[in-house]
């Protein structure tokens, strides 16, 4: 076993940079963007002629951005830990309890996920300008958790799914209750399929311009993406491709954060031993 | 449990942990969706409000008989099927080596997300200055966004790049539940890797596999971002999104938009249908599967 690590290490570090090419190369690019003078914007190259900071001092000087920033990690921290523990619940009940309505759920959970968002975009405008929505963080937060709500309940009914029901019939025997049942027995086993919810439906929160522009009209709420539509460059008149970029490599960090926080918990072997024990 | 009064509990409990879901998607979801349908079967144009009026089909019979859509469902069933396919097979390789690698695991599984982790339309920003001829690093002298062949390579090219890790992410959290002790215990027996891949890992995967399969190809789809910014669906390679938009928000004709958008969900709807036909059901299979 020991004289074949070495090799094993050196293969896996070949493939691991395979995987980080693949998804770096295009990233860099954008970083790169980031980089370039105004001036060297278009010259065709990869990397950076003559590298500047001058496109993350301007948006870091600037509220512009830094509110919108706040308004992201708020509203899509807040509709993640919703639409995870909602989405629990239902995919909870689905998976495992026999009830009327539970085909209508998910048939509706379906529809959501299928329609069109630009068709939705119109009425929920109307709707949340009469309820006084508008602008406000519930009125991002409420469509993100419902547009997540399928992808959640999709997932988490197949983790549950996959988890043995003796495990819960021991707790029932022990004497719990199905709401301990679901807290100390599922939702621990079903870890890697809750956490990959989470981060899957921080990103869809994180990114989603569509809403964010059709549903905030000032930084009160508008997030970052749709605050990149608004960005003019380092003054008024540039063109603020430069600007975009840096801002894109800003925020693409607390994802990073967020991804590397969460990842331990997907790991193997919980629910084999389990099953032994 | 087979006690009446054990299904009358667990029917309550039912109710209970589906409540908050249920009241949650109809009340955001269901004014608009219901909305679409009704504009859908009327002539509503806001060039035109006064002469808003119930024509029933009309709208679908104008759409269908369309080469535009016929054109746009085409192009959009060539990229999702293309990018779903191509994705399934890379996700499952990135989800191997996240699940397996011995070195650096934390920094690979990180890494590998940051493209899905990267606001679409700037991603597709990029991509865009990147095949712009003479100034961007991929394209050279050539105009590869102007012919529709290399434009819509293009966006699957940018599509595939972008929504891989989320089908490697769902790929990896299914290959996590694969119990070690039986791979060891296949291993030997003498089963080669492919077939314990083939004949434990993968069965044990197919509910995550259907789950991810099924959300991208319905998010596929839907495909609009990438191509609004990367073609603005010129050169033939409008999606059915970038058409209803055109028609709602750009030509507001609402009938004409949401008749669109209807005819977009059917279309998934019955993609949906054709895969759970395919590989069994991921949803409404019964609560009592496991036994």
């Amino acid at each position: 076993m020991a004289s074949g690590t070495g090799r094993r290490r050196i293969g896996w570090g070949l493939v691991d940079l395979l995987v980080v090419g693949y998804a770096l190369v295009p990233a860099l690019w954008i970083l790169s963007l980031s980089l370039k003078s105004n001036e060297t914007m278009t010259d065709g190259r990869f990397l950076p002629h003559d590298p500047t900071l001058q496109h993350y001092a301007a948006i870091l000087g600037d509220g512009a951005f830094l509110r919108p920033l706040f308004n992201s990690i708020g509203i899509a921290l807040i509709s993640t830990f919703f639409a995870v523990v909602i989405g629990g619940f239902a995919a909870y009940a689905i998976a495992r309890l026999e009830f009327v309505g539970r085909r209508t759920l998910v048939g509706a959970a379906l529809l959501i996920a299928m329609f069109p968002q630009i068709a939705l975009v119109s009425p929920l405008f109307k709707i949340e300008i009469a309820l006084g929505l508008f602008d406000t963080w519930p009125g991002l937060i409420l469509p993100y958790v419902t547009f997540a709500l399928p992808l959640a309940i999709y997932i988490l009914t197949a983790f549950f799914r996959e988890i043995p029901r003796g495990l819960e019939k021991a707790a029932y025997m022990d004497g719990a209750t199905p709401m301990q049942a679901f807290r100390h027995v599922i939702a621990p086993l079903a870890m890697p399929g809750i956490v990959t919810t989470a981060i899957l439906v921080f990103i869809f929160c994180w990114n989603d311009f569509l809403f964010a522009i059709s549903l905030t009209s000032t930084t009160a709420s508008r997030t970052v993406p749709a605050a990149l539509a608004f960005f003019t460059g380092s003054s008024q008149f540039e063109n603020p491709t430069g600007s975009i970029a840096a801002a894109a490599v800003i925020i693409t960090i607390p994802i990073v954060i967020f991804v590397l926080l969460f990842q331990r918990r997907i790991v193997a072997g919980i629910t084999s031993g389990a099953v032994k024990g | 449990m087979s006690g009446n009064a054990a299904t009358r509990a667990e029917r309550r409990l039912a109710l209970w942990l589906c409540a908050p879901a249920a009241s949650i998607m109809l009340a955001v979801a269901a004014f608009p969706i219901l909305y679409a349908v009704w504009l859908s079967l009327h002539r509503a144009d806001l060039r035109a409000p006064d002469q808003t009026a119930f024509i029933g089909l009309d709208n679908y019979v104008t759409v269908l008989s369309s080469p535009i859509w016929w054109n746009a469902f085409g192009v959009t069933l060539f990229i999702a099927a293309v990018s779903t396919a191509i994705e399934l097979v890379l996700g499952m390789a990135l989800a191997l080596v996240m699940h397996r690698t011995i070195v650096a695991r934390g920094l690979v599984r990180t890494v590998t997300l940051i493209p899905y982790g990267i606001v679409t339309v700037v991603a597709a920003f990029s991509w865009r200055y990147a095949w712009t001829q003479h100034t961007g690093w991929l394209a050279g002298a050539d105009a590869p966004l102007a012919g529709t062949g290399s434009a819509i390579s293009i966006i699957v090219l940018a599509e595939v790049w972008k929504t891989t890790p989320f089908m490697a992410l769902l790929l990896l959290a299914g290959l996590v539940l694969v119990p070690q002790d039986v791979l060891k215990a296949a291993a030997m027996d003498g089963a080669t890797p492919w077939q314990r891949f083939r004949r434990i890992t993968l069965p044990i995967m197919k509910p995550a596999i259907l789950v991810a399969v099924l959300f991208r190809v319905m998010d596929a789809f839907r495909i609009f971002d990438n191509i609004f910014v990367l073609t603005d669906g010129a050169h033939g390679t409008a999606s059915v999104s970038i058409v209803a938009y055109n028609n709602l928000i750009q030509g507001l004709n609402l009938g004409i938009g949401s008749a669109l958008s209807v005819l977009i969900v059917i279309s998934i709807a019955l993609i949906v249908l054709l895969l759970l036909r395919l590989f069994g059901a991921v949803g409404p299979r019964t609560a009592r599967g496991w036994g």
